[in-house]
């Protein structure tokens, strides 16, 4: 299985939407060589703003843009994106529902190195938290393309969350609709939702708990908001236990907005896999994810101890 | 349009702005009083907006970075034909349009939604490069109060106008000298206001009056070529009402039915 870090995708994607539609426009905040918003820049200069080490401005004047009939894509990491320019977001971009595409990297504690201080985990649950927001993270190279593609054709405010590392891309091709989740295996004992790059982890748990005899199956739950209520359902239903796996703080996330779903309704087994309430910090991209219990192992025992 | 006639539309939207604050029992007489000539010659002698048009493309762009300003606001847009002033009863009513700060969203004639200070004068930033992006003659004005001033963002968007040589952007600090906590030399002073600005590349106008029409007017016409223009206004706050002029306590506070009886005797003299 090859391996492309989602924000590479997303770079390639901006290029290549960059020839689709002339109204399209990508702002940065001095990382176009981290968010890889670099490869517009140089392709389409005329249409690249840098608006320096200022995300708050970097945000309005992408709100502004947006009046002006153009679609700007506004790049930064997750923690400047949804962290440092949170309140301009959710009053000059959400709050009069612009057309503006915020499309953050380095989320989650897969930045590795750079540590804590830049380790978004809350990001989900202040964008989740907005009214009218819609909340995407792709799980892979090829969904990132196809989520950028369709965020130029969605009409209103979109945060699009992706990673530095660089994770599978799966083979096999599947369709992709804001709003709608993927069921990328099908089982019987248990569920696992999934978003991000834990879509993967998710898939090797559930090949790992198959030679156990157990049935798995994996549903990659790309948007989180609007979330895809019946699908959750369904499956919550047909497998009684259910686990969430994201990349991100079990407060706030993907494993909360799938037990607003459930609550009430469902009656299941329920365990959210995540950063459980810490921040993140230093180390080797991989080395880190073990430390907060993000890989398909740790994933896999997580999901066991539902039987 | 000529001087005499802009007097009568301030007169009006003063008597706007009393009213309504006076009606909702609450609001921002103050800083909306302030910025009566500003804006009055700004939408009528340098905007290109239609009512019946309102979300023309080509239209000219306006910001009221001081969004608690917004009675002023919906006085001039009443007047310009874009609101209704049946619809002032219902200000800061539940389901009104007209929401305690400029909403974009439910306002004909309003381009961005604003209250939230600091955040405006990004957003104007940003229509005025929008425009430059796409080849249009569209002119952006702003109108930014001197406490909002305090906030980081509002240098951050001053840096990026003169980085981009936004000369399609106008941008109007109503310098009245007052915010909530009391004066802006008190709570933080912003120096030297002007010689900021033009640190931060505008091409700047200062006006000793920001309430002398002809010296507005002289000001707007001005051609700036290269660099984003900043029109430095020395306002009174409160202006028009004696007992509002110059008094920190009228920032955020409602004419009890007494004072709005005397205050629309005073504007009608």
């Amino acid at each position: 299985m090859s391996e492309k870090a989602t924000r590479a995708a997303y770079g390639d994607a901006l290029v290549e939407l960059g020839g689709i539609n002339d109204k399209v426009v990508v702002l940065d905040a001095d990382l176009s060589h981290a968010t890889m918003t670099c490869g517009f820049a140089k392709a389409y200069p005329s249409r690249f703003f840098n608006a320096g080490i200022a995300e708050a401005n970097m945000v309005n004047m992408a709100a502004g843009m947006s009046t002006m009939g153009l679609i700007p894509f506004c790049s930064t990491f997750a923690i400047f994106g949804a962290g440092r320019a949170y309140e301009q977001v959710r009053n000059s971009v959400a709050y009069p529902k612009f057309n503006v595409k915020l499309c953050v990297t380095h989320a989650g504690v897969s930045v590795g190195e750079d540590g804590g201080s830049h380790q978004a985990i809350e990001d989900l649950a202040l964008m989740r938290a907005i009214p009218g927001m819609t909340v995407v993270v792709p799980a892979d190279a090829n969904e990132a393309r196809k989520a950028v593609l369709a965020a130029a054709d969605f009409e209103g405010p979109m945060y699009l969350r992706f990673a530095r590392l660089a994770s599978p891309v799966f083979e096999e091709d599947y369709p992709f609709t804001i709003g709608k989740a993927n069921v990328m295996r099908e089982g019987t004992d248990a569920v696992v939702f999934a978003c991000g790059m834990m879509v993967s982890a998710a898939m090797d748990a559930a090949a790992e708990l198959a030679a156990e005899g157990k049935s798995v199956a994996v549903v990659n739950v790309h948007t989180i908001k609007p979330i895809d209520a019946p699908c959750v359902l369904e499956w919550a239903e047909k497998c009684g236990n259910v686990i969430t796996a994201e990349e991100h703080s079990v407060i706030g996330g993907l494993g909360d907005a799938v037990a607003d779903v459930l609550m009430g309704r469902v009656c299941c087994k329920f365990k959210k896999v995540g950063v459980q309430d810490r921040f993140g910090q230093s180390g080797k991209a991989k080395e880190v994810l073990k430390e907060y219990g993000l890989t398909a192992p740790q994933l896999a025992q997580a999901i066991r101890e539902t039987f | 349009m000529q001087t005499a006639e802009l007097k009568e539309i301030c007169k009006a939207v003063r008597r706007d702005i009393i009213n309504m604050t006076a009606n909702a029992g609450s609001g921002h007489p103050g800083g909306s009083l302030s910025a009566v000539e500003l804006m009055v010659s700004i939408f009528f002698n340098h905007m290109r907006v239609d009512p019946k048009n309102p979300r023309d493309p080509d239209r000219d762009r306006f910001v009221l970075s001081k969004g608690h300003a917004a009675p002023c606001y919906y006085g001039v847009l009443a007047e310009l034909g874009f609101i209704d002033r049946e619809e002032f009863k219902n200000f800061r009513q539940l389901h009104s349009i007209l929401q305690g700060h400029p909403d974009a969203k439910k306002v004909p004639g309003i381009d961005a939604s604003t209250g939230s200070l600091g955040q405006g004068l990004s957003i104007a930033v940003g229509m005025a490069l929008g425009a430059k992006t796409q080849g249009k003659d569209i002119n952006v004005f702003a109108i930014v109060g001197d406490g909002e001033c305090q906030e980081g963002q509002i240098w951050e968007a001053s840096m990026a106008a003169a980085h981009y040589k936004l000369d399609n952007l106008t941008v109007v600090f109503d310098n009245n000298g007052l915010q909530i906590d009391g004066s802006n030399n008190e709570v933080m002073s912003l120096g030297d206001f002007a010689g900021k600005l033009r640190a931060f590349g505008y091409e700047v106008i200062e006006l000793p009056d920001g309430h002398d029409l002809d010296a507005i007017e002289a000001a707007l016409s001005r051609k700036v070529e290269g660099k984003p223009k900043a029109i430095l206004a020395h306002t009174v706050k409160g202006k028009g009402v004696s007992f509002m002029e110059n008094q920190v306590g009228w920032h955020g506070k409602a004419p009890n039915e007494e004072q709005r009886a005397q205050a629309l005797k005073e504007l009608e003299g």
